[in-house]
């Protein structure tokens, strides 16, 4: 336990489950972004970013507000449980937009260059489906606290492996004659199709 | 005759999947049967519909700078709805849809018709963009769902259409198959459209 827990997660987020391959989450950004490896770069560290902070804290607002235990605020104050599950997905979603809102104005504060650099990739992760994924799949998968952060900050850096990877490929093919209908997203969804292929390789790790 | 074209509007000519490219994630997860695809073409037409609608009717009293936030709470809203209808009426598909059924509000199409429509439209234009939006994205599910299901199980809708002796391609099912089935449709309707403009020249 412990240890060996949070490895497997890092390793199946990264590779064998990997976020955008084989969840098919985060897909806009993953065509939208791929086309130069400046603006992958940026993308990806930005996600990195959202998705720790924002799994922790979803994670947190889930256990205090909504899930009914007697670790939960409303319990503290009525000493009555109320179950406000149903309430997850429109909680979530608010979170994570004003979560992304004070990331950009906290980073601006305190680091200008960091926000140069991630500054036009922030708003747009609000719409980014991976977030609100994430944040759901932690609660479904019964991860605890630190957990549900470990798996938030490996996915973000399997959905920048695979940004990056894709980025340096599309540069390349930009130089290549290709079919007039094919050009666009039409060849980038195919080049995901066989990168798709090889990250089957990884299913067969097992532990 | 305008309510009839922002109807149509959505299944060829702006297609959601195919031409505006938008709502991409649950394309390429649930289209892995015809089923799925029926379920989730339709979840999410119903959310479009409920958005559209509320939205072009409260358009006039949302102040302008909270407009993005009102409208995801309207969308996240109706998404609960279908949400928990779905689970108590249709449980098996609500399991087979899994997170994509919460998902439904990212998904870029809805966001997109409430900014770009229904902010700017009355109620009953925004109700033929709705569903003809909805149908659009609910035939282009189908449309890759068949492909899929066809070559990876031999079936459509769980009846056996290519027969007993047909080995299935497994790889259509898997995640790769998703990738690689958009790709080709997308290549084919570039490829009617440059040749539909060849021929106008």
């Amino acid at each position: 336990m412990g240890a060996e827990k949070l490895l497997v997660i890092v390793v199946s987020a990264i590779f064998i489950n990997n976020i955008i391959l084989s969840r098919f989450l985060g897909i806009c950004p993953y065509i939208g972004v791929s086309k130069k490896l400046g603006s992958a770069i940026g993308m990806g560290f930005a996600v990195i970013f959202v998705l720790t902070i924002a799994s922790s804290v979803t994670y947190l607002i889930y256990v205090l507000f909504l899930y009914p235990s007697t670790n939960n605020f409303w319990y503290w104050i009525t000493g009555k449980m109320y179950d406000l599950t149903y309430l997850r997905t429109i909680t979530f979603i608010l979170v994570i937009a004003s979560l992304v809102q004070l990331v950009e104005m906290v980073v601006q504060k305190i680091s200008p260059p960091l926000y140069k650099a991630l500054g036009i990739y922030l708003p747009l992760i609000t719409t980014n489906c991976a977030v609100l994924g994430i944040s759901v799949l932690n609660i479904e998968e019964n991860y605890n606290f630190i957990e549900s952060t470990i798996h938030g900050f490996a996915v973000g850096i399997g959905f920048t492996l695979v940004l990056i990877l894709m980025a340096g490929l599309r540069e390349k093919l930009d130089l290549m004659d290709l079919p007039k209908p094919f050009e666009g997203p039409a060849i980038a969804f195919i080049l995901a199709g066989l990168m798709s292929i090889a990250f089957l390789g990884f299913a067969g790790l097992k532990f | 005759m305008e309510l009839k074209k922002e109807f149509l509007k959505g299944i060829y000519k702006e297609n959601p999947i195919f031409r505006i490219m938008l709502g991409l994630c649950p394309t390429l997860a649930v289209t892995s049967s015809v089923e799925n695809a029926i379920g989730m073409g339709l979840a999410a037409s119903f959310v479009l519909l409920v958005s559209n609608s509320i939205i072009s009717l409260i358009k006039g009293l949302i102040p302008d700078k909270i407009r993005i936030p009102s409208y995801i709470v309207v969308i996240a809203s109706a998404v609960t709805v279908v949400d928990l209808v779905m689970a108590a009426y249709l449980p098996s598909l609500h399991k087979s849809l899994g997170i994509f059924v919460p998902l439904i509000v990212v998904n870029c199409i809805i966001l997109g018709r409430a900014e770009a429509f229904a902010s700017k439209n009355k109620l009953f234009p925004s109700i033929a963009d709705a569903l003809g939006m909805g149908l659009g994205f609910t035939l282009a599910l189908m449309l890759l769902a068949f492909f899929r299901e066809l070559l990876g199980n031999g079936t459509v809708l769980g009846i056996n259409i290519l027969g007993e002796s047909y080995k299935p391609v497994l790889l259509m099912i898997l995640p790769p198959g998703a990738f690689l089935t958009l790709g080709l449709l997308l290549g084919f309707f570039n490829f009617m459209d440059i040749k539909k403009q060849n021929k106008e020249k």
